[in-house]
């Protein structure tokens, strides 16, 4: 009869659930809200990208609540999103406009605007840095603050996109802005072919861990071969939502911090080649998830087997909250229905054999 | 009752939305309605959709039963009831007699529910023909159609390879002569209570954000063909070892200090009922 057990499921659970505390009280130590948005962030980032929220400290929090699972605290944050009001949706944010701190391109070494490194892994060494068991926090946050407070600084100035410059010469189809109302897929269930609309939005909000593997698949020979970094760029984004009084004017929020990523493919055209491009954005510092839904984006415009090619694989299969949902659901009973699948199995067994 | 939050967890808009959704269902039995499944402190998978349907119906004068396999104490019923409660106060009973919105997994109540009752039943994969095509968008087309020629040649190859039809839960019925429908997985026992029934039958699949119904009195028939008549569980010779049942759906439980094995009814509200009689 094990855990569902035919009675005392309830103390079961808050047994279960005092337990719970108890992994999290290990130590005496607080951990601060703060110290996880600003010594997590790529952690918190990640959440808040897979939960569609974009609040830090709620995403800390949620973090802090389940023990640092990326999937719980997803969980935890879209569970609260269902309770809010909606009560505007924003103006469309040209990330042309973008506060930059980070843009690069893998296409070519000069771009109109520059490249900037801006802070990066990639090229650190991966050695465990062993001073940082016993740090001293306020002096490194003096001495960065000070280091900072030294510079002039260097005004960066909005800039546009690599792409601009290929569809002006032509080698990119330029299309003319689409203003009609994007699908919703937070309210709407989604219907295949997916508008594209819901399929850039369902694969930003996806599990980065599900769709880098998707993306990896297609570079390694399930999918369209190979394909270049136009442009990666990051930074913040303001939003505005529209001022109801007088609807020629528009009200600053405030700004996210977002990650943009184009990737271009060589594509047919007629008889001569041309580039398509793949568009990725995701909310915080995630680049190569931009860069798995960019390459996911191209490959969902193109039709073919494999499994990318497919928007219903893809888009139907990536979200955290219902793959993780689904899978843990198989630990709930399953008595009645297994006790049918026993009698089929059984009957079978006995008109054959026996 | 936690009063940070709308009674019934879900704002205002969301629970119309989603009864809207559901009027639909009922206008069209066994049609999937698709809607705007909400998130919720629940996991998908765990029965979202039916506490959505719940969350959405459910008012001060309505008294809550919930059950899973059958068992009102099951570790994930406890735990939607929970739920419920914590943000409604509604009150909560054992006894099917007494629930105006009984949620469920996996099992009908052995009580026949009448026409003030609501069954609402929580569905992980509401596409009765995604055993035959994987992708929406056919089997969508499927339904329109009516083109239901592979899930019969499911069937009949089943026939041909092991004599019998060996679909076990979750085994498809014909809606009204239309809507080829999944019932949730139910055992085949309990398929049969879902024609011509005095309650109103709910369906809800939150993961997959499909709503469906069977409203009272509705022609519903399990798929068979003429000379391979549809067959629930058998559980002959076999009762309950606590009420002595011969006629409800058996939990088969092995001992393992005595290597015996023995049975008592799925339905555990039914049961001991039966008992204090």
């Amino acid at each position: 009869m094990a855990y569902v057990a035919v009675s005392g499921g309830e103390e079961a659970i808050e047994a279960s659930i005092r337990l719970l505390e108890y992994y999290r009280s290990g130590t005496k130590k607080d951990l601060d809200l703060e110290v996880i948005e600003e010594k997590m962030s790529l952690l918190v980032d990640r959440v808040m990208s897979e939960a569609g929220l974009y609040d830090k400290r709620y995403a800390a929090l949620a973090l802090k609540q389940c023990e640092g699972s990326t999937d719980e605290a997803v969980f935890l944050l879209r569970a609260y999103r269902s309770t809010l009001k909606r009560s505007y949706d924003s103006l469309v944010a040209d990330t042309r406009n973008m506060r930059l701190a980070r843009r690069i391109s893998a296409a070519f070494k000069d771009i109109p605007g520059g490249q900037i490194l801006g802070a990066t892994y990639d090229y650190t060494h991966r050695l465990m840095n062993f001073d940082l068991q016993q740090e001293d926090a306020p002096a490194l946050c003096r001495r960065v603050q000070q280091e900072v407070e030294e510079q002039k600084p260097v005004e960066i100035s909005p800039c546009g996109r690599v792409s601009d410059e290929l569809k002006i010469e032509g080698l990119i189809d330029r299309f003319e802005p689409e203003d009609e109302e994007p699908f919703d897929v937070t309210q709407n269930l989604l219907e295949f072919p997916a508008p594209r609309s819901a399929r850039l939005q369902t694969l930003s909000r996806a599990d980065t861990g599900f769709i880098s593997g998707l993306a990896y698949s297609v570079l390694r020979g399930f999918g369209q071969v190979h394909p270049t970094v136009g442009e990666l760029r990051n930074g913040y984004v303001e939003i505005e939502v529209p001022y109801l009084e007088d609807p020629t004017e528009s009200l600053w929020i405030g700004e996210i911090l977002l990650t943009e990523v184009e990737v271009f493919n060589e594509a047919d055209d007629k008889d001569q080649l041309k580039l398509a491009c793949g568009y990725g954005a995701v909310m915080g510092r995630n680049e190569n998830k931009a860069i798995a839904m960019a390459v996911l984006d191209h490959e969902l415009n193109t039709t073919g087997d494999f499994p990318t090619q497919n928007d219903e694989f893809v888009l139907l299969h990536g979200d955290s909250l219902e793959m993780n949902g689904f899978i843990s659901h198989l630990k709930l009973p399953h008595y009645v229905t297994f006790q049918s699948k026993l009698d089929a199995v059984r009957k079978t067994r006995r008109e054959n054999h026996g | 009752m936690v009063d940070k939050y709308n009674y019934a967890f879900l704002d205002e808009g969301s629970k119309r939305e989603i009864r809207r959704s559901v009027l639909k269902a009922v206008a069209i039995p066994g049609y999937q309605v698709p809607f705007g499944s909400r998130e919720l402190p629940i996991g998908r998978g765990w029965g979202t959709g039916g506490i959505q349907l719940t969350l959405s119906l459910i008012g001060p004068e309505d008294t809550l039963k919930v059950i899973d396999q059958g068992s009102d104490e099951s570790v994930n019923a406890v735990n939607i009831k929970k739920f419920v409660k914590m943000c409604t106060d509604v009150p909560c009973t054992t006894r099917t007699q007494e629930a105006t919105i009984i949620q469920t997994r996996h099992r009908v109540p052995e009580v026949p529910l009448t026409n003030d009752q609501i069954l609402v039943l929580q569905v992980p994969l509401p596409e009765p023909l995604r055993v035959v095509e994987p992708q929406e968008a056919v089997t969508k087309k499927m339904h329109a159609e009516s083109d239901y020629a592979p899930i019969w040649l499911q069937l009949y190859e089943s026939l041909i390879k092991y004599g019998k039809v060996t679909i076990s839960a979750e085994y498809p019925c014909l809606v009204e002569d239309r809507y080829i429908m999944n019932p949730s997985p139910i055992p085949k026992f309990d398929t049969p209570k879902l024609h011509e029934a005095q309650c109103l039958y709910l369906f809800g699949a939150g993961r997959e954000k499909k709503i469906y119904a069977i409203p009272p009195h509705t022609k519903v028939v399990s798929l068979a063909f003429d000379d391979v008549p549809f067959e629930k569980e058998s559980f002959r010779g076999k009762k309950c070892r606590l009420c002595g049942s011969t006629d409800t759906y058996l939990d088969e439980i092995f001992d393992s200090a005595t290597g015996e094995r023995y049975y008592q009814c799925s339905d555990t509200s039914y049961c001991k009922e039966v008992r204090s009689k």
